[in-house]
């Protein structure tokens, strides 16, 4: 190890600072009272606003949202901006925004072949809001600063309820003080269900969109289908057999109809698992993190933190990933229309 | 009406859920991975696109895993 950069006087007061914030975060840690596990939340908080009567009822997940949303607008709009206003030679930060692009375009051409450049803005932007919110939700602030109200939701009221049932004395003892819990001002937005069912329904009737838009009127064809793809029957033929294969032409197109039918529960239904994927690995991250935390104070949280660093990529890709085969399923052609 | 054994059936609930939903996502990110390899040692060339498929897959099939660990956190935290 080099130590020669702690004789120069930079390089001191670099590690007195850093021995004097571990410190500080030590004597914290030791000094303050017992450790609570914070109250975790399934649905996401609403920001406490400082009204008597709030108007507008904001979810603390939004602050994630936005942020993210304003780390892409720079990412892909300094480039832009600098490229137009300027002109000359793209600047090494374009470039390097660029090869991230071309990567993902690439990747994409060995799955959906012709059509990834149709796909392109749409799965890639949901690959970088998805990343980049998941890796927010990692950021420190995160589910730790906020503001202590007093808990006056159904919890409590239940509680108390139950407590009267067994007296008075231990409705007391149990609500003598008063219940407060943290509500924090930041959560990652995908820990929110609301952010990852939108996300799944636009990917589902956008995938609807494509469907109808490369392939047309015949892609309706794929829930209200009332051909049979065997040959019609000849009407020439006469007695018993006539009539048998006219009955299994009759069969084929009910159970096509109803194949159709079933293919528009299940492509609705393809909403859930997909917003509850992402929700219950973000939320379950942030769970994890929480009580690791809560256990070891310090070193030992790191390794879950590089966990979800690799979890909210991983989930990143896998729902861009699954909307790009939705979407080239959905633009191709059907078998039942290629064997004619 | 069980005063204390309401709590006891809450968290053998929440225990029963994530144990029963965690034995086969364990058992298929194991056989997934198991196949990887098999497909790794026939083929090494391939091997950049077999492990990203894996670990695709594989987020799929855990998936299922955090699926009954939603149910068990909802068990625990809401109910």
């Amino acid at each position: 190890m080099n130590l020669a950069v702690l004789k120069t006087p930079r390089g001191c007061s670099t590690l007195i600072v850093i021995v004097v914030a571990l410190v500080g975060l030590f004597a914290v840690g030791v000094l303050r009272k017992e450790a609570e596990l914070p109250v975790i939340s399934l649905a996401a908080e609403e920001i406490p606003l400082p009204f008597s009567e709030p108007v507008l009822h904001i979810p603390n997940t939004l602050p994630a949202t936005w942020l993210t949303m304003f780390i892409i607008i720079f990412l892909v709009g300094v480039p832009y901006w600098v490229t137009v206003r300027k002109g000359g030679p793209p600047s090494r930060f374009q470039v390097a925004v660029e090869a991230v692009a071309e990567g993902m375009l690439g990747f994409m051409k060995n799955v959906a072949g012709e059509n990834a450049r149709l796909f392109f803005p749409l799965v890639a932007t949901f690959f970088l809001f998805i990343t980049l919110n998941n890796w927010c939700g990692i950021l420190p602030g995160f589910g730790s600063v906020g503001v202590w109200v007093a808990h006056h939701s159904e919890e409590v009221l239940a509680a108390e309820e139950h407590g009267e049932e067994h007296g008075e004395e231990e409705l007391t003892a149990e609500h003598g003080e008063e219940h407060l819990v943290l509500v924090p001002f930041f959560r990652s937005a995908n820990a929110h269900l609301s952010t990852t069912l939108a996300l799944a329904i636009v990917s589902v009737a956008a995938t609807q969109y494509f469907g109808l838009k490369v392939l047309g009127i015949p892609y309706l064809r794929k829930y209200l289908n009332f051909r049979a793809s065997s040959p019609k029957p000849d009407p020439a033929q006469k007695g018993l057999q006539g009539i048998i294969s006219k009955f299994a032409r009759g069969v084929e197109i009910l159970v096509n109809g109803i194949v159709g039918l079933l293919e528009i529960v299940l492509e609705t239904l393809k909403v859930l698992p997909f917003s509850f994927r992402l929700f219950g690995n973000i939320f379950a991250g942030e769970v994890l993190l929480f009580v690791v935390s809560y256990l070891f104070a310090f070193v030992f949280p790191v390794i879950f933190l590089g966990l979800e660093l690799f979890v909210g990529l991983i989930q990143g890709i896998v729902f861009a990933m699954l909307t790009l085969v939705f979407f080239s399923i959905a633009t191709t052609a059907h078998h039942g229309e290629e064997s004619h | 009406m069980w005063p204390e054994g309401i709590d006891a059936v809450t968290q053998a609930a929440t225990a029963f859920t994530i144990v029963f939903g965690v034995i086969f996502p364990a058992f298929s990110i194991g056989w997934i991975g198991s196949k990887a390899m098999e497909a790794i040692g026939r083929n090494p060339e391939a091997s950049g696109g077999i492990l990203t498929s894996m670990i695709l897959i594989a987020a799929l099939a855990e998936a299922i895993a955090i699926y009954a660990l939603v149910v068990a956190l909802a068990i625990k935290f809401v109910a």
